[in-house]
């Protein structure tokens, strides 16, 4: 008889701990489509030498990371020192991906806080970046050797991000 | 020769006619009208509360342009609609598509509804079982007969 009036007080739980789990979640992190699916080809000029294209073709046989960004991005800027250590330890090449902006802006930005790409691609009208699902500036993918997308982090890495997901993921996807 | 030259005065004048500029995008208003009804029904992700159609981001634009060349391309619905889903996964889509994923979330509503009658039927049912149903005693009998036989005569003198 007295269970009886426990009910509805786990009903009760429950829902606190649903809400809670709901509260807690990033509802702008959306999991992408494109995990474990081959890296959309482009061919696009790069930023430093637009002479050059750039396409992820090349990259083909090493892990790499690709890495979506804007000058007129503030999240970026605060991710960037961050991608400069990535870059410093030399794990994975990074690839730039300069979306939407403009080239002297771009630029100016690489020139102020340091350059930690090996270079960039030059999206001028986002349409790369629509093949990529890109809706939040800066976003990270995790390329594989295959050229099959790994990883994708949607808003700046962290140094937590880097050490606990990126570092052990290239170093794994590099054994194999 | 002078046939000739009026061959070619009219192809120049045809030509002339079909040279004009080309229609801006948005006066076309079929495809105008199959833009909306699809992005109508898409989420804008930068904003996740409004419909693709009704977003002013960035983000929202680049796709609505995407979406008009998809729809001049040929496209059907639905390929339009997988394009979009190849890209930002169904999330992009307002209504989810029925498919083990989402079982829970179309048919879970009407599993708690027949739950809900299940239990409310036993409940009523186990309280019917425990009202006691009390036999007449003799003496119960005369008293009804006594009352309606009373209530009969009191109608009467009315």
């Amino acid at each position: 008889m007295k269970s009886k009036f426990l009910i509805p007080l786990l009903i009760f739980g429950v829902l606190v701990a649903f809400l809670a789990i709901g509260l807690n979640r990033n509802p702008q992190e959306v999991p992408s489509p494109l995990i474990n699916k081959a890296a959309p080809a482009f061919e696009i000029p790069q930023l430093e030498q637009t002479n050059k294209m750039f396409s992820p073709e090349s990259m083909k046989g090493q892990v790499w990371i690709l890495n979506v960004w804007a000058s007129w991005c503030v999240a970026c800027r605060e991710e960037h020192p961050v991608l400069v250590e990535l870059a410093k330890s030399k794990i994975a090449p990074v690839i730039g991906l300069d979306y939407k902006d403009k080239r002297d802006d771009a630029l100016a930005m690489l020139a102020n806080q340091g350059n930690p790409y090996l270079l960039s691609a030059f999206d001028a009208n986002g349409r790369v970046g629509i093949d990529y699902g890109v809706y939040g500036v800066p976003e990270t993918y995790v390329i594989d050797r295959a050229g099959i997308i790994r990883f994708k982090h949607i808003g700046p890495i962290s140094a937590d991000v880097l050490t606990k997901k990126i570092y052990p993921l290239v170093s794994e996807l590099k054994k194999s | 020769m002078k046939s000739l030259f009026f061959l070619f005065a009219t192809t120049l004048c045809f030509s002339l006619s079909v040279a004009k500029d080309a229609a801006p995008l948005a006066v076309d208003p079929a495809l105008e009208q199959r833009l909306i009804s699809i992005s109508e029904e898409m989420r804008c992700l930068v904003c996740q509360n409004e419909s693709l159609a009704g977003s002013r981001s960035d983000l929202a634009n680049d796709l609505r342009r995407e979406i008009r060349t998809l729809i001049q391309e040929g496209k059907s619905d639905d390929q339009i609609r997988t394009f979009m889903v190849e890209r930002y996964g169904d999330f992009v889509l307002y209504r989810p598509p029925v498919k083990p994923i989402t079982w829970l979330l179309w048919i879970g509503p009407f599993v708690i509804l027949v739950i809900g009658i299940v239990g409310l039927l036993s409940y009523l049912r186990r309280r019917n079982l425990s009202i006691p149903s009390t036999a007449l005693s003799e003496k119960d009998n005369q008293k009804i007969d006594a009352l309606l036989k009373q209530d009969r005569k009191d109608r009467r003198n009315d």
